[in-house]
């Protein structure tokens, strides 16, 4: 915990003799801003800590629990129970494992009598019972913990001597399901110990106050919002874009192209962090790093799908820094506090400022001296997007997203949660409830619709009385029916929904071809990846190139392939969508030549082709390109509005243009752009006036079009698998809990049809239509942009392909195109389009 | 989707040969319905399979409470292809009910509704792995097996093939279903799978799904070069043959 000045001591500070001496010893002296949120704290008040990286936020955090722990001493023997004094809540199990590291340090150096100890999903089960019955003093643990502590009998007990709440990387928690879920269990813990106070860490966000209202009851009477100390400032970082020899690729989201200068920088540097936004990403980065690792550099991966022994290596290794680089994806986007890093490379752009400056933050953990960090874009359009992120952040621009209203799934896992816990009042659980902020507006009939959803399902056709998982007993408190709904529940926690994944396992093949047993396990992938592979197979995993040897029952087992050119997993999702900030820096850049002076020439040279080709729309216009190639018709929607928003937009206008007669065969969308296609001459049809782009794009597709088409889409459809997963209508697929054979399942896509036929106001249909309005339709962002070019749509009628439209073309029918030749083909079409757009 | 659109059609079509596909199974003439019924002209004979009916029931026993509107939904769609041939004789290949308790916990408006269906013929319960001890307060006699009319009726598949012994099977279980794909547009449906010797039939059930024929638990059922793909299209049945499924 390097977080404190090296300045000597020079006056006296309001700390317990340990903490002084300490302080001493070191040559350091507490920040202000370490001080301020103490005494605040000492005071009473509920506390947000806003910070950038490097400031001492963690040792700010846990000041007042540990001078309060000193206070009290050591806890003589055979003194009764006590419950924990402090609870610490990280996203990240890694930074749980991390914390306690860090924050033994000091308590051993001071010899302080306090306990600390960490409790995740990788804790033993023994360790956990232990926990239970003989508490640590403080406890670093993750919200689905925390869900799974308060439903249990001994929840009381465990909470009641609770003085410090502890919340990590709060800005991040608090946008997602699992910050809902984190914020009704706070409802809870408040119960158990009205005394508690929070204290949050939070990166810059844009508003403050979402924050400061999160931290405290809401409900009739609000409790005054947590007290704020925000520490401004630090060194501006230095930032520079990637310059390459090699040429940028037009598209895609691989950046082998810059390998050898990122390459060259990690010899440079001491430690260096290489982020990518998906695994697939970074397995392919750390495959081709190692391809030209002529010093044997120590170079590590680092993501998600990676078993979890595999990411504690790493992360060792990596605090006792012996490793040059790691390639990771956003499990280590948040304040872990590793090692000496001295630079930070971003591959692919950032899709968020705000994002950036936290991932930059990961560079030289002290806040006086410049982060150095570069970007390497991994094609043209995401160039432009660097550097419009990298303006700002200088400028210090903020796009977190808002605080969302609290998910109806997750309140329904709440509520059983609770039921498992003891039998509860209705009021008293409402009241509780929507004291939680997220939670602060639900109204009490839709609380009963959900209470009646965990008993019964919520059908209006109530033939599941004699199931109910829940009842209402005489005094009017609801319990679970049985014991075996309890354990149902805690197999079911959490809000994190994964695909069905595989454990890889590498076997040795004997000389009879059949494999053997054991082996190391690599981590996990999902099923649909493995369902495709066929004996021999070849594909990248865990920064090998492995085998496909057969699937025994829950393994996919694997040997090593001592090949160079393998398949590799594609991983779904991953990908952020552009946030609007961005988006608007980048079409400000695109519709002023004068900011191009700042883009390198390839980059430069394009946007002035493209100039004389077509034309470059203004920054509030709206460009539709539309042109011929092959037997099909194009048109180009230049939107810069994000993936997700431009998916919707796919789908309704492709509606639209069937009902134009223009007889669309498909779409595809990126960050930048949307392309539609179809048989007939669609820029043809706005020429000669069949067709009008200003009813095309109308607002008012957001209205039927949009209904008819949530009816039937898939997307729709994964969010409803989703909220009934969470929700508890279905249980969650457990590794090793599978019977052999077939599955006994049951579609979520079937239940979904079920209840749209028979029952559309289903509270379950209800909450998948709120998520996906504010999630995947990302339909608030198509609406204001609709709004915006409204009047302002330039469309031109091309002969063939423009320089701006290579980077979508080369998109398309990527997704068709399985297996190797996929490099082979993409290869000859973008040569084929790039000739065709600059002749 | 599809077959949940049929049962909420207030009509579902009646009146005979309106999409159907006539085949041979092993010398048999068949017709292929598209509501997933199999009619044989010469014996009177209508067969369904894996109507799976209570499902939402039985997972709403252990806890999941899938919603209760599937049995009622299977059941009008049988009522519609019953009511289109007036059959004989009724056969239900298997994984009638979607567990043990299934036919026992019935509700009582629903089991109205087989009696009805099953007045005035007769109705044959063939017991499959989902429902092994039979029916319980149902019209029909249940079996494991049965022979009639020179075809063998039976809920699984038997594993060799190329035999005399599954010459003229008629078997459900695998809820095959296939995926045609044209130019950049892919469709699935479940099907009837037929090679001319024997028949997998497709499931009948509105919550059942479809495992593709492409699947491993497909391989060594079918000759595949006579093996053709009879998709429960809309209106009518689309046969494709197993190596033009794909384009």
């Amino acid at each position: 915990m390097c977080s404190v000045d090296r300045i000597q001591i020079d006056g006296t500070v309001d700390l317990p003799v340990p903490f002084t001496r300490w302080f001493a010893e070191k040559g350091w002296r507490p920040r202000a801003h370490q001080l301020e949120l103490l005494s605040r704290a000492q005071g009473g008040e509920n506390m947000l800590l806003i910070a950038p990286t490097g400031a001492g936020k963690t040792l700010a955090g846990f000041l007042p629990s540990l001078t309060d722990l000193v206070r009290r001493g050591k806890v003589p023997p055979g003194s009764g129970f006590k419950g924990i004094h402090t609870l610490y809540v990280s996203p990240l199990k890694a930074l749980t494992v991390d914390i306690e590291r860090n924050l033994m340090k000091p308590v051993t150096e001071m010899g302080l009598a306090v306990t600390v100890e960490n409790r995740t999903g990788d804790t033993p089960q023994a360790k956990r019972q232990r926990q239970k019955l003989s508490p640590p003093d403080i406890l670093l643990t993750t919200p689905e913990q925390v869900a799974l502590l308060l439903a249990n009998k001994e929840a009381e007990r465990f909470f009641k001597d609770l003085k410090y709440i502890v919340l990590d990387e709060l800005h991040s928690l608090v946008t997602s399901k699992r910050g809902h879920l984190l914020s009704l269990g706070l409802a809870r813990i408040r119960r158990h110990a009205p005394q508690v106070r929070t204290i949050g860490l939070s990166a810059t966000v844009s508003d403050p106050m979402d924050l400061q209202t999160w931290l405290v009851p809401q409900g009739e009477t609000p409790a005054p919002p947590a007290g704020l100390v925000h520490v401004t400032g630090g060194a501006p970082p230095d930032i520079t874009i990637m310059g390459t020899e090699g040429r940028i690729p037009w598209s895609g989201h691989v950046s082998v192209y810059a390998i050898p200068e990122v390459y060259e920088q990690i010899r440079r540097h001491k430690t260096t962090l290489i982020f990518v936004n998906t695994r697939f990403q970074a397995e392919l980065l750390f495959q081709t790093l190692w391809t030209v690792n002529e010093d044997n550099l120590a170079i590590a991966l680092h993501h998600g799908s990676l078993d979890v022994g595999q990411r504690r290596k790493v992360e060792a290794a990596m605090a006792d820094n012996k490793l040059r680089a790691v390639v990771a994806t956003s499990t280590l986007d948040m304040g872990i506090d590793w090692g000496d890093i001295d630079l930070v490379v971003h591959v692919g752009a950032p899709k968020g400022a705000s994002r950036l400056a936290q991932r930059i933050g990961r560079a030289n953990h002290r806040m006086d001296e410049p982060s150095k960090a570069i970007l390497v874009p991994s094609n043209r359009f995401e160039v432009m997007e660097c550097q419009a992120a990298l303006d700002a952040n200088y400028l210090g621009a903020q796009d977190t997203p808002p605080v969302g209203e609290g998910a109806l799934d997750v309140l329904a896992q709440h509520v059983l949660g609770m039921a498992c816990a003891e039998p509860f009042d209705p009021l008293e659980l409402y009241d509780e409830i929507i004291s939680a902020s997220p939670y602060a507006d639900l109204s009490w009939e839709m609380f009963e619709r959900i209470v009646d959803f965990v008993a019964t399902g919520g059908y209006a056709l109530r033939s599941y009385e004699r199931y109910a998982k829940i009842r209402k007993q005489e005094d009017g408190r609801w319990r679970v029916s049985n014991p075996a709904i309890a354990q149902q529940y805690r197999m079911n926690l959490g809000t994190i929904v994964e695909a069905a994944e595989l454990n890889v396992r590498l076997v040795k093949p004997n000389a009879k071809g059949t494999v053997g047993r054991g082996g190391m396990s690599l981590g996990k992938v999902e099923e649909y990846f493995v369902e495709q592979l066929t004996r021999g197979d070849t594909f990248q995993f865990a920064g090998k190139v492995l085998r496909f040897e057969g699937i025994r029952e829950n393994e996919c087992l694997v040997s090593n392939a001592f090949s160079l050119d393998p398949k590799i997993p594609a991983y779904a999702g991953g990908k952020f969508p552009l946030t609007t900030y961005l988006a608007d820096q980048v079409r400000a850049m695109l519709a002023d030549p004068k900011r191009w002076k700042a883009l390198p020439d390839q980059v430069r040279d394009w946007l002035e082709i493209q100039q004389e080709r077509s034309i470059l729309p203004r920054q509030d216009e709206l460009l539709i390109e539309t042109f011929p190639r092959g037997k099909r018709f194009f048109m180009i929607a230049y939107c810069f509005e994000g993936r997700l928003a431009h998916q919707t937009l796919g789908m309704l206008l492709t509606r639209r243009l069937e009902r134009a007669g223009a007889r669309p065969l498909g779409f595809v969308a990126t960050d930048y752009s949307l392309a539609v296609w179809g048989l007939d001459d669609i820029g043809g049809m706005i020429g000669k006036g069949r067709l009008s782009l200003s009813d095309l794009f109308d607002e008012d597709m957001l209205g039927d079009d949009l209904e008819a088409w949530l009816d039937e889409s898939y997307m729709l459809k994964r969010t409803f698998r989703n909220c009934a997963v969470i929700s508890g209508l279905i249980e969650r697929r457990h590794p090793g809990k599978e019977k052999t054979g077939r599955q006994v399942t049951v579609s979520t896509d079937l239940i979904y049809d079920v209840l749209r036929s028979h029952e559309p106001d289903h509270v379950l249909l209800e909450a998948t239509r709120r998520d996906a309005a504010s999630g995947l339709l990302d339909i608030a962002r198509l609406g204001d942009m609709l709004k915006r070019i409204k009047g302002h749509i330039t469309h031109r009628d091309l002969d063939h392909v423009s320089p701006l439209a290579v980077p979508i073309m080369l998109e398309i029918g990527k997704e068709n195109v399985p297996g190797e030749a996929h490099d082979a083909v993409l290869r000859e079409a973008a040569d084929e389009l790039i000739a065709e757009a600059l002749s | 989707m599809h077959r949940l659109g049929l049962a909420a059609r207030s009509t579902v079509p009646t009146g005979l040969g309106s999409g159907t596909e006539d085949i041979l199974v092993h010398g048999v003439a068949a017709v292929c319905d598209p509501l997933g019924g199999l009619y044989l002209p010469d014996t009177g004979m209508l067969i369904v399979s894996d109507l799976h009916l209570e499902k939402g029931a039985a997972f709403a026993r252990r806890g999941m409470m899938l919603p209760p509107y599937d049995t009622i939904a299977t059941l009008n769609i049988l009522a519609a292809v019953i009511a289109r041939y007036d059959p004989k004789i009724v056969v239900s290949l298997g994984d009638n009910f979607h567990d043990r308790r299934g036919s026992e916990y019935l509700p009582e408006n629903l089991r109205a509704l087989i009696a009805d269906m099953a007045r005035g013929r007769d109705w044959i319960w063939i017991n499959g792995n989902h429902d092994p001890d039979g029916t319980t307060d149902l019209p029909g006699t249940s079996t494991d097996e049965l022979f009639y009319g020179g075809l063998i009726f039976r809920h699984e598949p038997s594993l060799i093939s190329g035999h005399g012994k599954t010459r003229g099977e008629i078997a459900g279980h695998l809820h095959p279903s296939a995926t045609v794909r044209r130019r950049e547009k892919s469709v699935r449906r479940a099907c009837f799978a037929c090679d001319g010797d024997r028949l997998v039939m497709p499931a009948f059930g509105v919550l059942s799904g479809g495992l593709d024929l492409r699947h491993r638990a497909m391989q060594g059922l079918f000759n595949h070069d006579a093996l053709v793909a009879h998709l429960l299209g809309r209106d009518r049945i689309y046969s494709v043959r197993y190596g033009s499924l794909l384009g």
